[in-house]
């Protein structure tokens, strides 16, 4: 099974890299971007897990040692299943 | 007293606590291995600055898995002296020995400069050699040093007086411009509630002789060999505490 998990700051903590692209798009007149928050992806291939294991497992390695819980906030999804 | 510094892939600035401990502080002093698990009978740990694992993931994120640092933080449970400085700064927050994060500094940049910091708390382990408001100069160098912890925890450290030092200017005042990295509350380094670690940004191992043109970052160490030995360390000539300031 692979997953992929998304880590970025919560929305409380400042994000300075994603505020400098967003200046940057404004620069080049993306007037649109109204916010940009930078984050990390990863891909985890996991072998021998059902469905539900997944589901307790990814969210307890993203919380212990992907994501810093003080700063960071995590969403992740299933890419593929077999 | 024995210190023991800790060794990681990446630690830059091992030798030169090795080497203030060893021969300017002149205290024995050992090397420990990251994989050890012996702490060598040490009275106090210090994790030096540096890159510990490439700040892979995050500044310090992967040095706490370490096998020693399992023994260090239960060496820090016991009422062991932990110092951590810069890297060892982070590696502590990582492992949850300290509370609070480190953001990118505000301004993107590595920063690699001489600042100064005020003694917030002069009545810890890591301070009493020196007296509250007393400005230090001493250098940092990092990218990862904009302090911030949840605004509920950072009640709780003010109200328990566990910020140690604070950025300010020359003149001891807390201002926007001394507080390079952005750090929350201008906090450049706190200790635990029980008081025995210590973790702080900026290199007092690099302003502890006179030829590097700062001795005042010699106040931490003397304040651990004060607090270990209950013994003062032999004065600095008060000569040598003036023109140190370019």
């Amino acid at each position: 099974m692979r997953v992929r998990i998304l880590v970025s700051f919560k929305d409380s903590v400042l994000d300075p890299q994603g505020q400098t692209v967003k200046n940057a798009l404004h620069t080049m007149g993306y007037e649109a971007v109204k916010d940009v928050r930078q984050g990390k992806v990863f891909e985890l291939d996991l072998e021998g897990v059902t469905r539900k294991e997944a589901e307790a497992l990814v969210p307890e390695v993203a919380r212990r040692v992907l994501a810093n819980p003080i700063i960071e906030k995590f969403d992740w999804e299933i890419l593929k299943v077999r | 007293m024995k210190f023991g510094v800790v060794q990681f892939p990446g630690s830059n600035c091992d030798f030169d606590t090795f080497h203030v401990l060893r021969d300017v502080i002149k205290r024995p002093t050992v090397m420990l291995w990251h994989k050890d698990h012996d702490l060598q009978g040490v009275d106090c740990v210090v994790l030096p600055g540096g890159f510990s694992y490439g700040d892979y993931l995050r500044s310090g994120a992967i040095a706490r898995f370490s096998p020693l640092m399992q023994e260090v933080k239960a060496f820090a449970r016991r009422g062991g002296r932990v110092l951590g400085i810069c890297n060892g700064f982070q590696i502590l927050l990582e492992l949850g020995l300290l509370p609070g994060a480190m953001l990118r500094n505000k301004n993107l940049k590595f920063l690699c400069q001489h600042v100064h910091v005020r003694i917030e708390n002069d009545r810890t382990d890591f301070t009493r050699a020196g007296r509250k408001g007393q400005v230090l100069r001493i250098p940092i160098a990092h990218f990862d040093g904009n302090y911030y912890a949840p605004p509920r925890v950072l009640k709780e450290i003010e109200r328990r007086k566990q910020v140690v030092f604070r950025y300010c200017d020359a003149g001891g005042e807390l201002t926007d411009a001394a507080n390079v990295n952005g750090s929350l509350a201008s906090i450049a380094g706190i200790r635990n509630e029980a008081g025995n670690v210590l973790g702080l940004m900026p290199h007092p191992e690099r302003a502890s002789e006179r030829i590097l043109g700062s001795e005042d970052g010699r106040t931490v160490f003397d304040s651990i060999i004060l607090s270990l030995e209950r013994a003062k360390p032999a004065r600095r000539p008060a000569a040598s505490r003036k023109a140190r300031h370019d």
